[in-house]
């Protein structure tokens, strides 16, 4: 697997998941800065990580999804290459359109950071595929807008197409049908809110995190 | 003001500065200051930047010792963790601007340390706090407690430093001066440390980061005064800040850092380009000479004074290597800082402000800082007060309802309200975060990680400046070794009242000399701090409140201990000397007795408790060790069982020695001690080693059950324990505004 991780001015877990990505998979992992436009053709996992990308200035995630690499990432996505949202990389995503729905401030108008419970709810994704389906995991969130929501039609359908990747056991910031983290129609774009990069190495709460990138690396190569 | 207001004595005045500090203005000068230089006067002579009423005493304290690369003078202090590695810290306060505006009092409070940090080449890593509020049913308690703790995790989260740990206490002395002090840790490499002296005739000033607007004008010379019913008339002196641009600012200086292109760096702080620019003349011996012209601005219009006294955040400014500067510019480009050349350092040791092809200001360096006025304020001893003996202190009647009732009050009660709004585990090198006695931060890629705490107990200093003084950093001492981390070196933020008091300049000199006997007695310096006086409102002053930060360093994080009871089975030990000292204890406090001696901290007991104790953690013996402190041996083993897996849930049942009176064996505060849980081998030979070593332990029970079992007074299920303790933060909060 080559993965890559794109830097955002205020991306704030870039080292995080580079670190879990090399500390799981032993594989170096290229850092991209946002006003690069080209992605090398070889990259074949692109993760966009957690922090306050441009001060989360205007909306969450609104200014880094208008930014020249995320054009890059939208056409390399839809030819395929897995693209990883974590967290405020979750919001780039739902920006940038290339997931549906969008976040709120959280129900409790707080920024919360916690262990937080979360069920997997199919295991069928290069992203899960180290999980059962209904598992329980631990991630922690870290977020202020992390208040998932959708209207009514898109939730149908990211139900009904099995496209809710995991779901809070214990809501933490209010997410509509206790979503957590959810994927595109095909499948190779997740986007999940509590951050699996922080429960890796013996020292963090629990090691749960890294079958998120043992499940990539399986499925990626 | 129009810059060519002549300087009356009402505008001296408003300037805080007393008629004999103008005259030795006017004596220094041999004319009538501009208006600009009056400004550059007021901030470098106020009482925040020039510290005239304490350097005096600061100077007695330890700063020295083979782990010191450089103690206070520089933006922060320096210790050698090893390896090439070095750890830089320093602890600042925001109280002033804090009460006044909550949000950005401490978010700016937070931002400010982090850059003092950073400006030495550190990367932060770790982030704390200690915060005084005025009573928790004040009418205003709430709303400062929801601003700060909001606008520390809006400032820290978003610079992505882990905040783990801090202490908060209520007290009705704060009611109108909280206190916001932060804490900011950082690494460096021993041999790539920046430091603020200017140097070479000609060499470029540079000013990086935000734009200079109007905020923050006097904020040194409003942090210098004492507050009246018109402080919120102060709110535009609070400045406002944007952690996203502090952010661009670290990772830019911290690349520009990896090359050899700067000369010296300082963080604009309090006093922004005034004193930033007369710092590093003064520590360079140069002169610097700056064009107002170049300085990015705001706003338009801005006069000279306007620029030389705003405290708009998020700027740096730094001496280049000649030629540097198309390199330099590139880095912040990418970054999207503002870099403009304002200046050039000189030989002339003056400092020469010019704008708009006048001069605005030109002094000698020597009279801003090394002339700035010292004074011996007098002072007078704090009084000692009579020990309480425990016949004097009544027992509870029902031992169950006095720990549930200590338990979830205010300055007992869980933080978990607060901590939670923080990030605490970005970085991903937080082995243990808030709610032990240190957070246990890695370095990064390596096997060692820094203990790291915020400790002091204001009620001890106000009975006894001395012995509290002590007592403060004995706590971060005990802290750090709680965890197994070996203490290096504390940083002191001091939190006094009005220092022209004598009684209150005898609280300081009281509270420095309990600093500098700990500091010496544990062989644990001080390298760096803060003073904060004035902290006193319509003439009532606050508590006299040290507060101590201290690092330590575990050289293998796997041999760690935490609070946390892990195995049914093992036996709980007592190591320190218990006699039930109830004098300011917290049960003798609710209970309204509060005229007492504090608990006496024996250093050389803390010394040999300690070490016997880091002895069995690091041979990783013992993972299972909580110190003794606010609310004594009860409130500790209770602390101990509710931080045991919620899953499963670990009791304690334990048996008071022989003779012992049972509320203050229990409730007493006496110093120098551990709870400490074990299995059985170990414990035998823990306490066989103590007795050969001269180190007070004793057997007082078992870990297990689902019950805290003392004697036949406590009898509590766990989760009792937890509701009453996890209960209040968050009741407090969500109860309706007075």
């Amino acid at each position: 697997m080559k993965a890559a991780v794109v830097v955002f001015p205020a991306s704030n877990c870039d080292r995080d998941a580079a670190t879990a990505l090399e500390y799981v998979t032993g594989n170096r992992t290229r850092m991209l800065w946002h006003k690069d436009s080209e992605i090398p053709a070889d990259i074949d996992l692109i993760v966009l990580p957690g922090g306050f990308s441009y001060g989360d200035y205007l909306r969450c995630g609104a200014m880094a999804a208008q930014s020249p690499i995320m054009r890059t990432v939208v056409e390399r996505a839809r030819a395929g290459t897995p693209v990883a949202g974590i967290c405020n990389g979750f919001q780039i995503l739902a920006e940038c359109g290339l997931l549906p729905g969008g976040f709120l401030r959280n129900a409790g108008l707080k920024f919360v950071n916690k262990p937080t419970p979360v069920r997997v709810e199919t295991s069928q994704t290069i992203f899960t595929n180290k999980f059962e389906a209904g598992e329980v995991v631990s991630f922690p969130v870290a977020n202020g807008e992390g208040n998932y929501f959708a209207d009514d039609e898109t939730l149908k359908r990211l139900e009904g197409e099995g496209r809710i990747a995991f779901r809070y056991q214990d809501n933490p910031n209010g997410s509509i049908n206790d979503i957590a983290g959810i994927l595109n129609e095909a499948g190779n774009v997740l986007g999940v809110m509590p951050h699996p990069e922080r429960h890796v190495e013996p020292i963090h709460f629990c090691q749960d995190g890294r079958r998120f990138f043992e499940s990539l690396a399986a499925a990626v190569g | 003001m129009p810059e060519t207001s002549a300087i009356t004595p009402q505008i001296v005045a408003e300037h805080g500065l007393s008629p004999d500090e103008y005259a030795k203005v006017l004596q220094l000068l041999n004319r009538e200051p501009t208006l600009t230089e009056l400004g550059i006067f007021s901030v470098m002579w106020s009482e925040h930047c020039s510290y005239k009423s304490t350097r005096f005493w600061l100077k007695q304290l330890p700063t020295t010792g083979p782990q010191v690369i450089h103690g206070p003078g520089e933006n922060a202090g320096v210790i050698d963790i090893g390896d090439g590695d070095a750890c830089i810290f320093k602890m600042e306060s925001h109280n002033h601007p804090s009460f006044i505006e909550p949000y950005q009092g401490a978010a700016t409070g937070v931002g400010g340390i982090m850059r003092d940090v950073f400006t030495m080449g550190a990367r932060p890593i770790a982030m704390l706090n200690a915060l005084r509020f005025g009573e928790a049913d004040h009418p205003k308690t709430k709303h400062l407690v929801a601003g700060v703790v909001a606008g520390i995790g809006g400032y820290g989260n978003c610079m992505g430093v882990p905040t783990v740990a801090g202490e908060v206490n209520f007290d009705a002395s704060y009611n109108g001066n909280i206190l916001v002090n932060a804490m900011c840790v950082g690494l460096a490499r021993a041999d790539n440390i920046f430091l603020s002296a200017a140097s070479g005739i000609g060499n470029p000033v540079v000013y990086v980061g935000s734009k200079t607007g109007r905020d923050g004008i006097h904020g040194a010379t409003m942090a210098s005064a004492e507050f009246d019913d018109d402080s919120e008339e102060k709110r535009p002196t609070v400045q406002v800040g944007d952690p996203f641009t502090e952010k661009l600012l670290l990772e830019a200086c911290l690349e520009l850092m990896s090359s050899d292109a700067i000369v010296s760096i300082q963080d604009m702080g309090a006093a922004g380009l005034t004193s930033s620019s007369a710092e590093m003349g003064s520590k360079g011996d140069a002169g610097i000479e700056l064009d107002l012209d170049h300085v990015p601005q705001r706003e338009e219009n801005m006069t000279a004074y306007e620029m030389m006294l705003s405290e708009s955040q998020e700027r740096m400014l730094m001496i280049l290597k000649p030629g540097r500067e198309a390199e330099a510019k590139a880095v912040f480009d990418k970054w999207e800082l503002d870099f403009a050349v304002i200046g050039r350092v000189t030989d002339t040791k003056r400092l020469v402000v010019k704008h708009k092809g006048q001069v605005m200001a030109d002094l000698p360096i020597t009279a801003l800082a090394d002339e700035a006025p010292l004074y011996q304020r007098p002072w007078t001893a704090t009084p000692k007060k009579p020990v309480l003996s425990a016949a004097e202190v009544p027992a509870p009647e029902d031992y169950n309802a006095t720990l549930i009732a200590m338990l979830g009050s205010p300055d007992m009660a869980s933080r978990r309200w607060i901590w939670q709004q923080y990030d605490s585990t970005v970085m991903n090198d937080t082995a243990q975060g808030p709610g032990g006695d240190a957070a246990v931060i890695r370095v990064h890629g390596k096997q060692k990680a820094l203990a790291v705490t915020t400790d002091g107990t204001p009620r001890y200093c106000l009975a006894d400046p001395v012995e509290g003084g002590k007592q403060a950093v004995a706590e971060t001492w005990r802290n750090i070794t709680a965890v197994g981390g070996t203490p290096l070196a504390y940083t002191d933020n001091m939190n006094f009242g009005n220092p022209q008091k004598p009684e209150i300049m005898g609280q300081f000199v009281g509270a420095i000399e309990g600093l500098k006997e700990a500091g010496i007695a544990l062989g644990y310096p001080v390298i760096g701090g803060n003073c904060s006086l004035y902290n006193e409102t319509n003439g009532q002053g606050i508590m006299p409140t040290p507060a101590i930060g201290g690092v330590g360093i575990l050289k293998d994080m796997e041999k760690r201990a935490t609070i946390a009871l892990k195995r049914w089975g093992d036996q709980i030990l007592l190591i320190g000397d218990t006699k039930g000292w109830l004098g300011q204890s917290i049960y003798a406090r609710d209970l309204g007795l509060t005229s007492h001696a504090p608990p006496p901290v024996d250093l050389a007991a803390e010394k040999r408790n300690g070490d016997f104790i880091r002895g069995f953690i690091e041979s990783g013996q013992v993972d299972t060790v909580h110190d003794l402190s606010d609310g004594g041996l009860l409130v500790a083993l209770a602390e101990m069982v509710m931080a045991s897996n919620q899953a499963d849930d670990v009791g304690a049942q334990i048996d008071l020695p022989d003779g012992a009176a049972a509320h203050a064996f229990l409730f007493g505060e006496d110093q120098a001690r551990y709870l400490v849980a074990a299995p059985q081998p170990v414990a035998e030979r823990l306490l066989a080693e103590a007795r050969a070593a001269g180190v007070p332990a004793i057997r007082l029970g078992v870990a297990g059950g689902r019950h805290l079992r003392v004697a036949d007074l406590v009898w509590l299920d766990v989760p009792s324990l937890r509701e009453a303790h996890e209960g209040f933060f968050p009741a407090l909060m969500a109860a309706p505004l007075n």
